[in-house]
């Protein structure tokens, strides 16, 4: 956390909405609310899922490879840009100017992308070629048919 | 001291972001309708294609340099803008936004090494958002724009200033020596304000490098040019004249005009898009809680079309002042009916809403009208907050007055954005999409 008084970090701002619980907003003539010294706010989807507002993005996934992490044809996944991608993390990544989803694999200083369904290959960028992480995918969010 | 920090080719980056495949190539943005180029890529630059080139000039480019143009899509430049500047405000204690991708920030009261701050804002709006940024920093706001040009000018073209200067830039840490030579290498033309024909008669003048513009007397700057000009000198001399606007007061005219899609002759459809233009003003009024008290309405031919031509504009006064839509619609479509006349092919219109009041204060009167005449005076302000209520809801134009016409299919005059990218982060049908 930033303590008051480092002035050498930039803190970045919560886009996010700041709502503040209502503390007994009217006084009543008759029994006061037992729950008005426990006043919270309800549980926020937005909250519990995003991190960081400014550098959140959503992503569609299409296909089946990542179907053994849970990510299905489909689902819509929450993307942090924030987050610094490191070995195992679920990433959405560019090769060669393409969106994919794999999971990222660095060993030995080599990096590679791989699926999780033991029908597709791994990706490993051959001579030349770059992939690059473009974020880190912290959810993926699954709608059931109603 | 105030940082200027600035998208680079803001709108191009943006569509980056999402499509790199656009990387290394010259990329321009497209104005509504598809009419002119308003971002460039360096690369566009690079093709010796100006600011503002009309797009049938520079057509040839796709073909032959593999110029790629996009339908400006400023649903995604907002919410980018949005991203960037809420991480640009972790830079100081003060933010002016500025425009869609520049804000100055205030930096009074933060301490140690200012670059360095810089540099990690910067490097957190690249890592966050994916927009590469420069950031000026210096005593006054023209010599922050300034150090931001500058910055901008050494990463762009190498070699121009020393290359510690790009990226982020503070001025004020150079030694007097170093400063001067810097204001001597750069033109007049490039401090903010002083445009093109007061740079050519500057330059009349003998006044070349900005160290010139410097070294003026601020009373020549008056005596000669205006106020504004004296300001600009005070301010590059370190004397700051332009005071932080974190919290801008209403604007002074509402303005929403368009061109067409194609050329439009009719009276109907001329009148279908004024009352449309009279809406949308009339959202923007109550949304900063005005009335306005005459409204302008006008409408031009293109000059660059054959064909006889026709620029019309009426003043329409309005009976109180108002933000009624019904009220703005009504007076928007008498002014087109007004000023009409058949035989041109008309490509712009738009609707200015002048002389604004606070909703806040209210002229009284004598109660002059017939009172059997009351729908034309009863009071609509809740059904006005309805409206804006479930536009905001719904999506715009949900409900609308009937004059504005069945939106969609019919419309001839529509805006033509053919190269449009999707919303990317704004539209759940439009999100990117990933191969898994």
């Amino acid at each position: 956390m930033n303590s008051i008084g480092n002035f050498s970090e930039p803190v970045p701002l919560s886009a996010a909405s700041l709502m503040l619980p209502i503390a007994a907003g009217y006084i009543r003539a008759g029994f006061p609310s037992p729950a008005e010294d426990f006043e919270v706010n309800r549980l926020d989807l937005t909250q519990i899922l995003i991190q960081h507002p400014q550098s959140t993005y959503f992503w569609r996934a299409r296909g089946i490879s990542m179907r053994e992490k849970g990510i299905d044809d489909g689902d819509l996944l929450v993307v942090d840009r924030a987050v610094r991608p490191v070995h195992g993390h679920i990433v959405v990544a560019t090769v060669d100017g393409e969106f994919t989803v794999k999971e990222l694999s660095q060993r030995l200083g080599r990096m590679r992308l791989k699926a999780a369904n033991p029908t597709f290959p791994d990706i490993v960028p051959k001579e030349g070629q770059t992939i690059e992480v473009w974020g880190v995918v912290t959810s993926s969010i699954k709608r059931f048919v109603l | 001291m105030y940082a200027l920090v600035d998208g680079n080719n803001f709108y191009v980056s943006c569509e980056r972001v999402f499509r790199p495949s656009l990387n290394g190539r010259p990329v321009v943005v497209l104005s509504n309708n598809d009419g002119c180029a308003i971002a460039r890529s360096n690369e566009a630059k690079d093709l010796g294609i100006k600011m503002a080139a009309p797009w049938f000039k520079i057509r040839h480019l796709e073909e032959s340099a593999g110029l790629v143009a996009l339908s400006a899509n400023f649903v995604l430049y907002g919410d980018m803008s949005d991203r960037m500047m809420t991480l640009a405000a972790g830079l100081g204690p003060t933010q002016e936004i500025y425009s869609i991708d520049e804000s100055f920030i205030g930096l009074h009261g933060v301490r140690g090494d200012l670059v360095a701050r810089g540099r990690k804002v910067r490097e957190r709006i690249l890592q966050w958002t994916g927009i590469p940024t420069c950031i000026g920093m210096a005593p006054t706001k023209t010599l922050a724009k300034l150090a931001n040009h500058i910055a901008k000018t050494t990463e762009r073209k190498p070699g121009s200033y020393p290359k510690e200067f790009a990226q982020v830039f503070n001025l004020a840490a150079l030694p007097a020596q170093d400063l001067d030579d810097v204001l001597q290498a750069t033109e007049v033309g490039d401090v903010w304000g002083v445009g093109p024909r007061i740079s050519a008669q500057l330059r009349d003048g003998g006044i070349r490098t900005v160290l010139d513009l410097t070294r003026m007397d601020p009373a020549t700057a008056r005596r000669g040019w205006s106020v504004t000009l004296e300001k600009t000198v005070r301010e590059l001399q370190g004397q700051p004249c332009v005071d932080l606007d974190d919290a801008p007061g209403p604007k002074q005219q509402i303005a929403c005009t368009r061109s067409f899609g194609k050329p439009v002759h009719q009276l109907a459809p001329l009148i279908e898009a004024v009352s449309e233009f009279a809406a949308r003003a009339a959202e923007k009024l109550r949304k900063q809680k005005s009335l306005a008290t005459e409204m302008l309405v006008f409408m031009h031919t293109s000059p660059y079309r054959p064909g006889p031509q026709c620029s019309r504009s009426v003043v329409v006064p309005l009976r109180r002042p108002t933000d009624d839509t019904l009220a703005l619609t009504k007076a928007a479509t008498d002014g087109m009916r007004f000023m009409y006349l058949a035989g041109y092919q008309f490509i712009k219109a738009g609707v200015i809403l002048v002389d604004l009041q606070s909703a806040n204060v209210h002229q009284r009167e004598l109660e002059l009208d017939d009172p059997n005449d009351a729908p034309a005076t009863r009071d609509r302000t809740r059904l006005m907050t309805a409206m804006d209520v479930i536009n905001t809801r719904f999506g715009k134009g949900t409900i609308h007055s009937g004059g504005t016409g069945k939106l969609g299919v019919n419309r001839v005059w529509t805006m033509k954005q053919e190269r449009r990218t999707p919303a990317y982060t704004t539209c759940l049908a439009d999100v990117p999409v990933a191969r898994a």
